[in-house]
């Protein structure tokens, strides 16, 4: 309830701040990804286990429940709410990101199976300095959205999509994008975005 | 979710030895079993996670002059990528490039893809009480209920669910032999056509692996056929949704035409990965004429056995499987 003095600061954003503050403690081991020990089966369900990755360039020792997929990790222990769940189910793509370069669903990912893994989200696109990727800075000038809930996942598919050379026609851009729905419809324009970011990708 | 213990084992022997723990399940992708785990219908206490596995093979594609080899572990979309597979096999890629998302691709791997588990939403919903696959002995609630997308090759009165995937269909059509691994005893290769199990009455036995023997990879034998195949999936909407119907088919033909060999698989209308072995009778020793085609399709459907919803599968398993034949025949090979 908004603007309730009695009770703490409803913004959900800060709210999943705060929690990640206790979640998180920077990777303190410079271990090399293969340096990273196979995870030991813990006879204890309840225990969480420690994963350790890299999000967005930065190293993050998070501790899970086995249960935890890598979008809820993500969301609610990282503090990045980029990714979306709108299915949960692998059939919307709205939990779209990358991992060790590849497009996946982060909702039928297990975040343990995330250990080691290099993972960037919608949060890192951007360059250091701030400057938009090109392919955010086509989806806004081509309109690519309405709502803006498929957005993050749509734009980490159409950069892989590129990456992948599944971008040649855009018949190509429509089947290999095919796996992220858009409740809005804005689909003509993410093709035309994905058209427009494919040569300054490249170039 | 009931709560869970995760492991990820790095040799074979120790994969297979942790599945001697009780309600322990092998994960690779986790795109069918995290997402059936998140609805109770798949129950485990403990994964043992098989992508870390170190044996090189698992993760090889390998192509020697008589045979391909697919290790268990390669994910589906580094297959359909694959330029060498490509120009010897259409079949393979096309079949993947028309199944889920690249993402899904990305994370599914070619052992889980075979025993990805059926889409029947009585089987997914556990507020569904009938469910023989689930529940054994309680009933088939798609029977008399909605069974539009239901099977009707292969069927029992116990279970009507398809067995949804698109390359497990051409692995049933080229001959392909499934490698295994156990606890007992000497490795050993199955036929694929072999390795699921029709309904009968116990829908809930889906395969004839061990609970605790992994699958390493697939062979298939390079028959002149190969190259003359293609993969045709007719589904609701135009991709990211499952076949209605499909069939695999590779054929190879004499110079006049004449069908030397014939490979047929049916996928969306059976139960299990389909081997339609009438249809390849009905076309080998003919020249592949439309109506040859259209005699194939009906030896293919002839055992068929509908509900109420899905008569239509039929007919339209049928003209699938001549469109499919007559495209393979005009083929430039
Ligand atoms: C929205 C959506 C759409 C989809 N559309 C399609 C489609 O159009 N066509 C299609 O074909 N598929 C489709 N799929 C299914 C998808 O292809 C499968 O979920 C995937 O291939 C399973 O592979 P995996 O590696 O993720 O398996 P997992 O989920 O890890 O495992 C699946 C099963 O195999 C067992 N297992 C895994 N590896 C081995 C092994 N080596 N030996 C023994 N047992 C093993 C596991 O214990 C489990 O029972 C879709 C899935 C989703 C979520
Ligand atoms: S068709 Fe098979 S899976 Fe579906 S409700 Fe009937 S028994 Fe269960
Ligand atoms: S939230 Fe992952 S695919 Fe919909
Ligand atoms: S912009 Fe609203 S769902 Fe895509």
């Amino acid at each position: 309830m908004p603007g309730d003095p009695n009770l703490p600061n409803p913004h959900r954003r800060n709210f999943l701040r705060g929690s990640a503050g206790v979640a998180i403690a920077p990777f303190a081991v410079r271990a090399a990804r293969a340096e990273i020990p196979a995870l030991d089966a813990s006879e204890d369900a309840r225990a969480l286990t420690a994963v350790g990755m890299t999000v967005n360039g930065q190293r993050r020792r998070l501790s899970v429940d086995a249960r935890t997929s890598l979008l809820d990790a993500l969301r609610d222990q990282a503090g990045l709410t980029g990714a979306k769940k709108g299915c949960d189910q692998g059939q919307c793509g709205a939990c779209t990101v990358h991992v060790d370069r590849r497009r996946i669903l982060s909702c039928l990912m297990f975040a343990v199976a995330s250990d080691g893994a290099d993972i960037t989200t919608i949060e890192g696109l951007a360059g250091e300095d701030g400057a938009l990727h090109p392919m955010q800075a086509s989806f806004i000038d081509q309109d690519a959205f309405q709502c803006g809930f498929c957005t993050p996942g749509q734009i980490l598919s159409a950069v892989a999509c590129v990456k992948e050379g599944h971008a040649e026609t855009e018949a190509d851009i429509r089947e290999y994008m095919s796996g992220n729905l858009c409740r809005c419809a804005a689909y003509p324009n993410i093709v035309a975005a994905i058209r427009q970011a494919k040569p300054l990708m490249e170039g | 979710m009931q709560p869970i213990t995760y492991e990820r084992p790095e040799t074979v022997e120790a994969a297979v030895r942790a599945l001697g723990r009780p309600e322990t399940l092998f994960v690779a992708g986790g795109t069918t079993v995290f997402d059936l785990m998140k609805v109770n219908v798949l129950k485990a206490s403990h994964l043992v996670d098989v992508t870390r596995l170190r044996d090189p093979r698992l993760s090889a594609i390998e192509v020697s002059d008589t045979a391909i080899r697919l290790g268990a572990l390669v994910r589906m979309a580094d297959l359909a990528a694959h330029p060498g597979i490509r120009a010897i096999c259409p079949l393979i890629p096309l079949s993947l490039d028309l199944g889920a998302s690249e993402q899904i691709r990305n994370m599914a791997r070619l052992g889980g893809n075979v025993l990805q588990r059926t889409r029947c939403a009585y089987f997914r919903d556990t507020s569904f009480e009938a469910c023989n696959k689930r529940n054994p002995g309680s009933g088939c609630a798609a029977l008399d209920g909605h069974n539009r997308q239901h099977a009707i090759l292969g069927t029992s009165t116990a279970c009507i669910a398809i067995y949804p995937g698109d390359f497990p269909q051409v692995l049933a059509a080229v001959d392909a032999q499934v490698e295994i691994a156990g606890r007992q005893g000497k490795p050993r290769t199955i036929p694929f056509t072999d390795l699921h199990r029709l309904p009968g009455e116990t829908p809930d036995v889906e395969t004839v692996l061990k609970r605790d023997e992994l699958i390493t990879g697939f062979l298939i034998p390079r028959g002149p056929w190969l190259r003359r195949s293609l993969y045709l999936k007719i589904r609701d909407r135009q991709s990211y949704a499952f076949a209605l119907a499909s069939a695999a088919v590779a054929l190879d033909l004499a110079p006049d035409g004449t069908v030397r060999e014939a490979r047929v698989g049916l996928g969306g209308v059976a139960t299990v990965p389909w081997r339609a072995r009438e249809a390849e009778a009905a076309l080998k020793g003919n020249a592949l004429t439309e109506a040859i085609a259209h005699r194939a399709a009906e030896a293919a459907f002839a055992g068929a056995v509908t509900r109420s919803h899905n008569h239509y599968k039929i007919p339209l398993g049928k003209q699938t499987l001549v469109r499919a034949l007559l495209g393979a025949a005009a083929m430039e090979v």
